[in-house]
């Protein structure tokens, strides 16, 4: 890469265990709610998410969130789905996200936007997630666009991509991964795991491809704050939360500090598994309580590199 | 086959009810055969635009017409005279024929009375799903004769997304997963390692994305 690598790759190359969370953009044009979660996780984290569009609710622009994350001191790792964008929008939105100085990025399929807010919505789909990837790792390497078209200055990212342990059918997962992988994800981050047992079997099938040395595999973590949260998290398509850990919840004196139970022996048993690179932790609608996961969980301080 | 739906009774008494002369044409292919828009169908909207007229003590000269097929000039032809009189055609054919009707009679106002879905299966009485979005670039040897494009709700070409779960597509419980289904057929004929292979970025330009589309073929011309 011709700039400086990102915070997050830095981190990641030099061996530590990764921390990242993640910010969902106001249904507003509301900057300072972008701004004020920014300064909550500015220097607990190694970089923040920004997604593009949740669930197909339209929120304000990933690209111009990430820009607010980073004036106030957290580095943004972008979200581009592809839905809402053929791949005239997709290049021209990422050459302009790269001429802001973003660094991260994370492409993905986008959840359907019969899901959303605009379930009337056309969805775009021009691209899959593992042509875009491919796509970008071209122009990063060799100065063209999809067309063949060149360009005097390349969009150049940290490329990462999604995965889901507990989607159908697992072995066209995995090779869906490892086609995302051939394309140029540089890291992974995984769909929230509940499901301990089933993720460590997951993670030796990523292992057994040896998929795990060539991509960073960041393992996601929701922080549920309430019986409601963690049974509507449950209603997530590709979502595995065993009854137990609602049952937990439901039965929990303390819902808030059940959740947060919850979530450290969860991180505690992925540190364990062999080849985890790092943590991604959601907390939307509660991202206040990241910073108490952090020292509890002992990632803090994160390390300077 | 096309597949199309018959619209609302309702909708359709409301377009046809400025005219006093009124011509249904249904449509002897594939709106036949989907129980849409055929001699059948006609003839029951033909009775039901009566009825309403009377009720409303309108009156008005219904007529019912079956041409062959509407998507196909020679047989407009050939139904020429009995649609003269009429100053309003509903057709009950797919939106190709009702627009080839159109050109036929340009002076006529012509109306569907079939809403058209896709190019699909009969799967079971009263039960169609669509099969073919008419991308004009099949790759169906590849994926083992299940389409992508059309029977994975995001139109992925290298893999399910994460939204995939026992056999079921995300969007609904009903849907089954597109990815699914390619990789039962695959492994079924043993060809799961096409699996790997990457399917380019698509040149939408032989879809709709390049505007209405056209075949010309010199073989087939005089």
């Amino acid at each position: 890469m011709s700039s400086e690598k990102s915070n997050l790759q830095k981190i990641l190359e030099a061996g530590h265990f990764s921390v990242s969370s993640e910010i969902g953009p106001p249904m507003s044009a509301n900057g300072q709610f972008v701004r004020g979660h920014a300064k909550e996780l500015a220097g607990l984290v190694d970089a923040a998410n920004v997604t593009d569009c949740q669930t197909a609710i339209v929120r304000m622009s990933s690209v111009a969130a990430c820009c607010l994350c980073a004036q106030e001191g957290l580095e943004p790792v972008l979200q581009m789905t592809c839905r809402d964008r053929n791949r005239i929008a997709i290049q021209s939105d990422l050459l302009g996200a790269a001429a802001l100085g973003l660094k991260n990025l994370v492409v993905l399929s986008g959840d359907h936007q019969s899901f959303g807010n605009h379930p009337q919505a056309k969805n775009v789909f021009d691209v899959d997630s593992v042509q875009l990837l491919a796509a970008l790792r071209d122009q990063a390497e060799n100065s063209v666009f999809m067309s063949g078209a060149k360009t005097k200055m390349p969009a150049e990212f940290f490329l990462g991509s999604t995965a889901n342990p507990f989607a159908d059918p697992e072995e066209l997962q995995l090779i869906r991964l490892e086609k995302k992988i051939n394309a140029g994800a540089k890291f992974i981050q995984t769909q929230a795991i509940y499901n301990i047992e089933r993720f460590g079997r997951w993670m030796e099938k990523v292992r057994a491809r040896g998929l795990h040395e060539r991509a960073y595999i960041l393992a996601g973590i929701v922080v549920n704050k309430s019986q409601r949260s963690i049974e509507m998290t449950g209603i997530v398509p590709g979502m595995d939360i065993p009854e137990a850990l609602i049952e937990r919840m439901r039965k929990a004196e303390d819902e808030q500090a059940e959740g947060v139970s919850i979530a450290l022996e969860l991180i505690e048993e992925i540190r364990k598994i062999e080849g985890v690179s790092g943590l991604h932790i959601m907390a939307i609608g509660w991202e206040t309580i990241v910073p108490t996961i952090l020292e509890r969980a002992g990632f803090l301080p994160r390390p300077k590199v | 086959m096309i597949i199309a739906e018959p619209k609302k009774l309702a909708d359709v008494l409301c377009a046809v009810e400025p005219y006093r002369n009124v011509a249904v044409a249904g449509c002897g292919t594939c709106v036949t055969v989907c129980l849409a828009g055929g001699e059948k169908e006609a003839l029951g909207v033909a009775g039901m635009i009566r009825l309403a007229a009377k009720e409303a003590g309108r009156e008005v000269i219904v007529s019912v017409t079956n041409p062959i097929r509407q998507c196909d000039m020679e047989f407009l032809d050939s139904h020429e005279a009995e649609l003269e009189e009429a100053d309003c055609i509903l057709s009950l054919a797919c939106g190709a024929g009702v627009q080839f009707m159109a050109e036929k009679f340009p002076d006529k106002v012509v109306v569907p009375g079939v809403d058209t879905k896709f190019i699909g299966v009969n799967r079971d009485l009263g039960y169609w799903t669509e099969m073919c979005q008419g991308c004009g670039n099949c790759i169906l040897e590849k994926t083992g004769g299940v389409c992508p494009v059309s029977r994975c709700s995001k139109s992925h070409f290298n893999g399910p997304c994460g939204g995939s779960s026992t056999g079921k597509c995300e969007i609904d419980p009903e849907t089954e997963c597109g990815w699914q289904l390619i990789y039962d057929r695959l492994s079924r004929i043993n060809q799961l390692d096409r699996l790997l292979e990457v399917n380019e970025t698509r040149d939408w330009s032989t879809s709709r994305d390049g505007g209405p589309r056209i075949v010309r073929r010199q073989d087939v011309t005089l």
